[in-house]
């Protein structure tokens, strides 16, 4: 069959992207062009690229405006490196046998991922019911909630919630820093999302931004795809915590969690497009690698984000790739046998 | 004798005090058509509502068959086999034409997340076969060749036509239609008359058809169901109908 030809066609040249930027990787590796600094930057760009994503579930797609996604990698962050400590303790006691760290992390990883994917699904199924500017308020609230009882835990390195003081760090974090094994989730990540957003799910959900009540009249039970979008947008952020929490720091600060750093992933979705999973990634390199470049004016950073902001309203409203995606497949098509490329979504479609 | 679908009995709701709609009673056969009019405010959109779950009743009760529907919720309505169309057009104006048909297939895939993720040859199948059932609803209403454009690109009484299909794809037992050929030129709403018929016998559905113009329901409704003010003021067949006193005040009244 044609089409089936055509979904392995697409598949082999996907893998085929992927395996080239791995290779890239590697060579700049190779060159040892990549130093721990360059490590840094390049660990943040993924973490930065599976929170965008993921909130872009939320944000472009389903077409809510949530202000707490920061709060969801905190509790990855937090139950990943408590999970690993764990783990690192039991195998030292012999209770455990030994694993090597990146089965630690992957476990970690997991265990942060269904904590996040829980406390969406709770904070989702009241706040869901409102929407717009209240949806944002109540789960900037929530982001904070989490963030606070964190500060408050003493197993999360606070003072107990006796005390009720700024905590400290928690300190003794397994290290992961290996970026291959950080570019391989990262990729499966955004794989998985673009999967989800290109099924019934993603379709379901698309038509409740658009009109909730005639979705709901074509028979979409719009309280559980609401739900559960935002139930596996925190899943996502819960992974792009443990990436952070085991990035080789060693340390996991409450203050890392902000409604800050919910907004500068705000900010990051507006600016790649609401709606577009690849407009996601490239905002989230962007914006993660400026800052580094201008480390001189680092405290200056929310401010030249506002200003990308405020022009990006100006200029391009819809961000700077709307809600198109760019594939590899279509544009290697397009090259070589000369047929124009088709579009990424139906923005460009029909029309009289 | 054919079976009631759709029986309605005391249905009512107020509105702080507005009594909206009050003792709505009505019974549809299996395959009938029939008219709901009525001047403008007279609760004709609030009937539907309350068929469909967007309002809760808060008198009398509703059947489809003998299912009980009072209190449930729009989704679970429509799965029961209640479609409707809106006043003012409701489509998914930013989707395909395709998607907005395969939008009220959604309730019948099987495949879930760990299928949409892996990408399971249940998965391609499920995709094609709705493609196909989407694709066979629009070419009844010659909509086959438009279906990339988007929605909110079609021409007036194409996205009305569109409307009526994603209602039908829900394969809806009772189907209401609420103003169908309201902004309608001439042609088109000839067209409509022409659409409803072929619905009627290719999908042996029972209709409720609401519709501010008298000449048109008087043309295609076996049956017809006077309300002003939120209550019946008369029913029967259309010659009936077009001579009752009351009907007429109600309409010169206006
Ligand atoms: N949600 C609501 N709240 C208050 N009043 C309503 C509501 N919905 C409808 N009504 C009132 O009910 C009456 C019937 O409206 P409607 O059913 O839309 O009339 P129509 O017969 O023209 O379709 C109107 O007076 C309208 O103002
Ligand atoms: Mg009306």
């Amino acid at each position: 069959m044609n089409q089936k030809k055509e979904r392995l066609r697409k598949l082999w040249v996907s893998l085929l992207g992927v395996c080239v930027l791995g290779l890239a990787v590697y060579a700049a590796d190779s060159l040892g062009w990549i130093d721990n600094y360059i490590r840094g930057i390049f660990i943040q760009c993924c973490f930065a690229i599976i929170m965008v994503t993921s909130l872009n579930l939320v944000m472009g797609y389903l077409g809510q405006i949530a202000l707490g996604h920061a709060g969801f990698m905190a509790v990855g962050a937090y139950t990943s490196a408590l999970v690993t400590k764990a783990i690192g303790l039991g195998i030292k006691a012999g209770a455990i046998l030994p694993m090597s760290n990146v089965m630690q992390f992957f476990i970690g990883l997991l265990c942060g991922a269904v904590a996040a994917a829980l406390f969406g699904l709770v904070v989702g199924i009241p706040a869901l019911r409102l929407r717009g500017d209240y949806l944002a308020i109540i789960t900037l609230g929530f982001g904070e909630i989490i963030r606070v009882i964190i500060q408050n835990l003493a197993f999360a390195g606070g003072k107990g919630l006796a005390n009720g003081q700024a905590g400290q760090a928690l300190v003794g974090i397994l290290k992961m820093n290996d970026i291959y094994v950080i570019f391989g989730v990262t990729a499966v990540c955004v794989a998985i999302m673009l999967a989800f957003v290109r099924s019934k799910f993603g379709r379901a959900i698309i038509a409740i931004r658009e009109d909730d009540i005639a979705s709901s009249s074509a028979g979409l039970n719009i309280t559980f795809y609401k739900v559960l979008t935002f139930t596996v947008s925190a899943f996502f952020a819960g992974i792009a915590g443990a990436i952070y929490a085991h990035r080789g720091l060693g340390t996991l600060q409450h203050s890392d969690f902000t409604f800050l750093k919910s907004t500068e992933y705000v900010i990051m979705v507006v600016l790649g497009g609401m709606g577009s999973m690849t407009g996601s990634v490239v905002a989230a390199i962007i914006l993660s690698v400026i800052p580094e470049a201008l480390r001189a004016f680092s405290q200056y950073r929310m401010l030249i984000y506002s200003v990308i902001l405020v022009l990006m309203m100006i200029f391009r409203p819809i961000g700077l790739f709307g809600n198109y995606e760019f594939s590899l497949y279509e544009l290697l098509r397009g090259k070589l046998t000369g047929k124009p490329p088709r579009s990424g979504r139906s923005a460009a479609k029909g029309g009289a | 004798m054919p079976e009631t679908i759709l029986r309605a009995s005391h249905l009512g709701i107020t509105f702080g005090g507005l009594k909206a709609v009050h003792n709505f009673e009505i019974d549809i056969k299996e395959g009938e058509l029939v008219g709901l009019i009525g001047p403008n405010g007279a609760g004709k959109t609030t009937v539907f509502n309350l068929f469909t779950g967007v309002y809760k009743p808060t008198e009398g009760t509703f059947y489809l068959g003998k299912q009980l529907m009072n209190g449930k919720k729009t989704h679970e309505i429509v799965a029961a086999g209640i479609a409707r169309t809106f006043q003012n057009i409701r489509l998914f104006k930013k989707m395909t034409v395709m998607e907005n048909v395969l939008i009220a297939f959604t309730k019948d895939i099987r495949y879930g997340l760990p299928g949409s993720i892996l990408r399971t040859a249940a998965f391609w199948k499920e995709e094609a076969d709705i493609r196909d059932k989407a694709m066979d609803l629009l070419s009844v209403f010659n909509l086959q060749d438009k279906a990339d454009w988007n929605a909110g690109n079609l021409p007036y009484g194409q996205q009305r036509k569109l409307e009526i299909a994603r209602a039908l794809a829900t394969n809806a037992k009772m189907l209401l239609l609420d103003e169908p050929a309201a902004g309608m030129n001439p042609t088109e709403t000839a067209e409509l008359l022409a659409c409803i018929n072929t619905i009627r016998r290719k999908f042996n559905i029972s209709i409720l058809l609401i519709e501010h113009d008298m000449s048109l329901v008087m043309n295609i409704c076996e049956r017809i169901v006077v309300i002003d003010y939120g209550e019946i003021i008369a029913q029967g067949l259309p010659e009936e109908i077009s001579h009752d006193p009351k009907v007429i005040a109600a309409y010169l009244g206006e």
